[in-house]
Formats: C-alpha cells, structure tokens, sequence
C-alpha cells in the first residue's frame, strides 16, 4: 500500500467512515458584508492603505500623477490594458519575454500594476497573477504602484469572496492580497518596511469613464 | 523525563530575556485585545464559533476533503505528494532537487518543516536550505530553533544580531536594525533569484479550488513561491477548510488573534504552476500533505480538537508560563499551551509526560483561542490518563479517597498533619517528597480544621 491509502485509510478508520460515504454540508460561513457608498468606501481606503492613496477624476490624468509618482526612477508595467490605455507605457518597461521581465524587476525602481479589487475595510490591493499581470511586478522592485478604477473599490475581503467563489481559474495561477507595504518587526519588533518586498506603495484610483480597452 | 530544571532556573535568571519575553509577548497580547474589541470587531464571539464549528466539521469529513483537495491540485496542475512521516516527505524533496539539479532550495516560514527537521535532512544530502524570514534566517545562522510559534526570534536583540551577522556573514558589526534587516534583504534577494526551489508551509488548504493560502509580513513567502522554477509546500493534513469563502472567517481572526493585525501585509492563494500565457510564477508544484501523527490525535476523541489549531500563537502570549519560561525550554518545536497538548500527542507521551503538568490552569489559552480548542479542558484529560498510568500517583489518591470517605479518619489525619507541620515547620523535605518540596513551601500550620471552624459556627 502506498502513503496515500495508507492516510487515507487511518483518517476513515480513526472517524469510522467507509469509502466513499458522503459527508454532511458544511457549515456556513460568516460573511460580514455592510453596504457602504463609493464616496464611504474610499474615505475609509484612503484611511486605512499604509501608503498614498491619489484620486484622478479621469484616465487621462493618470499619466501625470504616475509619473510624479516616479520622479525619475525607472519603472516596470504589467501589459494591463488597463494601464496600456493610460498610455504608461512611455513611463514604464512593458515586456512579453520571462526572462527580461524578471530581469527588469530585479533592477527597476519602481513596479507599475492595476488590480482585480481594492478592499477598503483593510487598505488592500488584490492582485490575480494572469498573462496581463505577471508576479515579480508588484514584489522585487522596492515601489508598487497599483493603477485602479474606482468601480473596483470594494468594501472588504467577505464582499470580494462572496462574489469570487474560486480565486483562480485557467488563467490565473495566483491571488495576492496586499495591505501595505512589506514589513518586518522581527528584531525587538522594531518595524523595518521593505525587508523582502517593496517599502512603498502607492494607489491611483481613477474616476470617470472607463478608457477604451 | 522530567522538565529541564535547570534550564528553566537560567532563563528565569536572564533578566534581559524576561524583558525581551514579557515586553515583546505583551505587545502581542495587548495588539490583539484592541484587534478583537467590540467595537473593532463586533462579530468576533460568532466568527469564533463559526471557524470552531468549519474545523470540527472538516476533520469530521477529512478523508472527503483530501481527495476534494487532490482532485483539485490536480486540474491546477500540480501534483499531491502523501508522506505518512517526515522522512518520506523530506526523501520525495531530496529527490526532486536531484533529479531537477537544484542545489539551492529558499524557505520562508514553515513550523511543519521545523517539526520534521527538514533542513537538517536536507544539509545531510547536500542541499543547502535557506531561511528567508528575518527572524528564522538569524535563527538558522545562530543554529537555534524557532523560540515562538509566530515570532522566531523575539529572544534576540540588535546585539546579538549584529554578532551573528557579523560572525556567519562577514559584514560589518551594526546594532542599527534597519541596517540589519537591509543586509538580510540584500543576501537573501541574491538566493531568491538563484534558487531552483522554493518550499513554504501552508495556513490553510482550501479543499474547493486546491489552493495553498500563506499568509506573512515580509514578502519572502511571496518570493518563495514565484521565484524559483519550482514551488513544494509542506503542509500537515489538518490545514484544510472546505471552501474559498471559508477563508473569509480565518483571515479575519488569523492576522488579528497572532499580531492584532486586521490583515498581514500579504495573503497569498496560489495553486500551483503558471498557467499558459503567464510570464512567472514556478513551472512545477507539488503539495506534500503531513500525516507524522495527525491521524493518531484524529482517532483520539479526547484530543482531537486540537487540530483545529491555526498557529497563531495567542495561547503563548497569553499563558503565564510561557511568558516566564521562554520557547526554547519546551521539548519540542511547537511550545506553549498548545505545544503542551501536541507535543505528547505527537511525539510520545513517556517523554513528555511532565508537560500538562506545567500549566497552572488559567485558562487563559482557552480564552483567546480564535478556533475555541479547550486547552485547559485537554490538559486535564491528559493529567488524568498520566496519572492513571502512574503508580505512585495512582496509590497517592487511593489513599485520599479512601480517607475522604471516613471522616473520622480524615479528621484524626488531619490532626496529625497540624501536629508534624508545627513540630518540623521546614516540613517533609526527605524522601520522594524532596524535589517536589524544592520548589514549594508548606503554608503554615492552622490551628484548628476547617471542620472544626464549621462547628464553632453553627453554634
């Protein structure tokens, strides 16, 4: 017999259960989801991100503030269309090849991404790794940038579960959720940002039209 | 075996380690107060219940949920590696590194490889194994095992950090911690893009979608597991909850209960290799799922709640031993309140049978468990099978319950007891009585019984 009947084997036995015996459903869980407006729901994100949150009143102004955000540092960008149709590619190196993107977020200042939501309650930046939205772009370099309508701006994590019941699919091999910056307090629980990810973050929550994609 | 005595007796006498133990504990324990409030979280009382009661039902369920769980890895991708002990899942890992020449293997935090001395099995084959939490990174070049469930390193200060690092790494001597944790930055960023593998832990397995759910503060989880060409998480079989949405009531208490964190700085759900199309992400996954006992606390209807642990490690801040002795004078990796009920479980009771005896019943670590596992109640159920196995004990309470029942008896004892502590008020310190007496005085003696206290009442 190999490990697998094995445990499988001493978990039925030790609950005396049969092959194949069906379980009861599971309990429910507690989704803790309140209403709140747009306008509620970024003054608490805008309370709450451990970074800066700026708000465009339209797409075409995202080129501005993502590019004082920058101040000169070299950036990478995911492929987004998103981001491609606020045209930061003039900002940022957009790259198809694995090995230069890994190349090129070990080096750049600064990681340019949008986001599948934005959870107000916590300050969080979901992030769903997928062909448009690779994974190193938001972790090596030591600034995120997250480039983010306003209509995904959620209210908090139950909301964004109760409406993704699987996190990933076929072309989406991750899901990250990130509330501020990288961190430690490790040593005496002195806080140290920055220790493996970026030491920075900084959200653009854009109003307005949605760009042709 | 018996607790180390004189162990204990140094740590309590290292005034700077009760410090960095009280002060970093408190914090802790103050942080998740606040977190848990009424007005922070208003629903916390049910969300307790509610994650207490998804635990109970899916160990209930286990043998359905992991075969939900492989069929999912599966479709993913990936691939469900069974190890019914440590050696098998460090042999498959061993292995793989072999056949996939990696040399260099990246960790991030996983106290189920610490419990199965993964590193150590690894560094016997040649494969170098790195750390790359801060806190266990240090612990791995001081040669030291984690000194808390959640916070590795909480015994160390700046100092004996800069010691270390200059010592294992040739930097300069630095006691600024910024410094340090930039250096650890700079070493470690070095591995993470070399590395072939990466391992991490696992706080949770959702059965539904077959995803691993890692949550932590630095970022070196998030490296481990996009980095390198290969992912392989480690996993004990309890960590498994039936659905996505589940997660919801875990993350909720997990971040808060641990640090008073609403949420860490990352949660991570990843299932397995990149998908077509994407440009990172590992190439190959692999999920070894831990038996090393589990199934052996499963069968047990006494101790089997206490699997339903999520390591968040309030039990230890909170227990009043713990905060005194320290992590490192528990025999085992897993310590406090929680270790105590575990560790017998899991690694033999003969050994470790002084364990639920080293507890003062509180119950404070009942209290702030976040999944509602009775520690005080399970540390009373295994007194009580210790003591029926042990037959000085077992004669010991004979003897009471059979005096208790004669109240003549009783009381004559009594007066007897009065009587020898007056005359030797140092007490019975000879015989088996002697170690027992080294660390407790006898009250003084009273003049009169309770019962006869009663008596002069009623009158």
């Amino acid at each position: 017999m190999d490990s697998r009947e094995v445990i499988l084997e001493r978990v039925r036995r030790a609950l005396g259960r049969k092959p194949g015996q069906k379980p009861l459903p599971p309990p429910e869980p507690l989704l803790r989801v309140s209403y709140r407006s747009p306008a509620a729901r970024l003054a608490l994100f805008r309370s709450r991100l451990l970074g800066t949150v700026t708000v465009v009143p339209e797409y075409s102004g995202v080129y501005a503030v993502v590019e004082k955000l920058l101040d000169g540092q070299t950036a990478v960008a995911s492929g987004h269309p998103y981001l491609r149709a606020c045209e930061l590619g003039k900002l940022a190196g957009v790259f198809t090849d694995p090995e230069e993107l890994r190349n090129a977020c070990a080096t750049a200042g600064a990681g340019i991404t949008s986001a599948y939501c934005l959870l107000a309650e916590t300050g969080t930046i979901v992030l769903r790794a997928c062909p448009d939205e690779p994974r190193l772009i938001s972790l090596l370099p030591p600034v995120h940038i997250a480039v983010v309508p306003q209509d995904r701006l959620l209210t908090n994590l139950d909301e964004m579960l109760s409406m993704t019941p699987r996190p990933v699919d076929e072309d989406s091999s991750a899901m990250v959720l990130i509330t501020g910056p990288s961190r430690t307090g490790d040593i005496e629980q002195f806080l140290v940002r920055g220790v493996h990810g970026p030491g920075e973050v900084h959200v653009v929550i854009v109003q307005g039209k949605t760009p042709p994609l | 075996m018996s607790a180390p005595d004189s162990a204990i007796r140094q740590t309590l006498a290292d005034a700077n380690l009760q410090l960095a133990i009280y002060s970093n504990t408190g914090r802790f324990k103050d942080n998740r107060v606040k977190a848990v409030a009424p007005d922070q979280l208003p629903e916390y009382q049910d969300l307790r219940t509610r994650a207490a009661a998804i635990k109970r039902h899916t160990l209930a369920f286990l043998d359905v949920y992991l075969l939900q769980l492989e069929n999912a890895v599966n479709d993913n991708g990936g691939k469900v590696i069974w190890a019914s002990t440590g050696e098998e899942a460090a042999e498959f890992i061993v292995k793989l590194a072999k056949d996939r020449q990696a040399n260099l293997i990246v960790k991030s935090k996983s106290m189920t490889s610490e419990e199965i001395q993964l590193n150590e099995r690894l560094a016997h084959n040649e494969l170098e194994a790195v750390e790359t939490d801060l806190g266990e990174y240090i612990l791995q070049l001081a040669g030291q095992r984690p000194f808390h469930i959640v916070a590795p390193a909480i015994h160390m200060t700046r100092h004996d950090v800069a010691d270390i690092f200059t010592e294992k790494l040739g930097v300069a001597h630095d006691t600024v911690i910024e410094n340090q944790a930039m250096t650890a930055r700079r070493v470690l960023r070095e591995k993470f893009l070399t590395a072939g593998i990466g391992i991490t832990g696992a706080n949770f397995l959702l059965a539904d979608s077959g995803a691993v759910v890692i949550v932590e503060n630095e970022g070196n989880a998030r490296l481990t597991h996009s980095a390198p060409k290969i992912h392989i998480a480690i996993a004990g079989i309890e960590k498994l909850i039936p659905r996505t949405r589940d997660l919801a009531v875990f993350l909720d208490l997990l971040g808060r209960s641990a640090s008073g964190q609403t949420l860490t700085s990352y949660t991570s759900i990843v299932t397995g290799p990149r998908r077509k199309g994407e440009l990172d992400g590992p190439e190959e996954f692999y999920l070894v799922l831990l038996d090393a006992g589990r199934t052996k606390l499963l069968a047990d209807p006494d101790q089997r709640e206490s699997l339903q642990c999520i390591r968040c490690g309030a039990c230890l801040n909170a227990c009043p031993v713990y905060r005194k002795i320290g992590g490192h004078n528990y025999p085992w990796v897993y310590s406090g309140p929680i270790g105590k009920v575990i560790t017998p479980a899991l690694q033999g009771k003969e050994n470790n049978a002084w364990l639920p005896f080293a507890s003062s019943l509180c119950g404070a670590c009942g209290e702030v468990c976040p999944v509602k596992i009775d520690i005080p109640g399970l540390l009373i159920k295994l007194r009580k099978e210790l003591v029926r196995s042990d037959p000085a004990d077992r004669s010991a309470f004979r003897v009471w319950a059979w005096l208790m029942r004669r109240p003549v008896m009783y009381g004559l004892a009594g007066r007897i007891g009065r009587t020898l502590l007056r005359r030797m008020p140092l007490g019975f310190n000879f015989g088996p009585l002697a170690a027992w007496r080294s660390e407790r005085d006898f009250p003084a003696a009273p003049s009169k019984s309770f019962r006869d206290c009663w008596k002069e009442r009623k009158k």
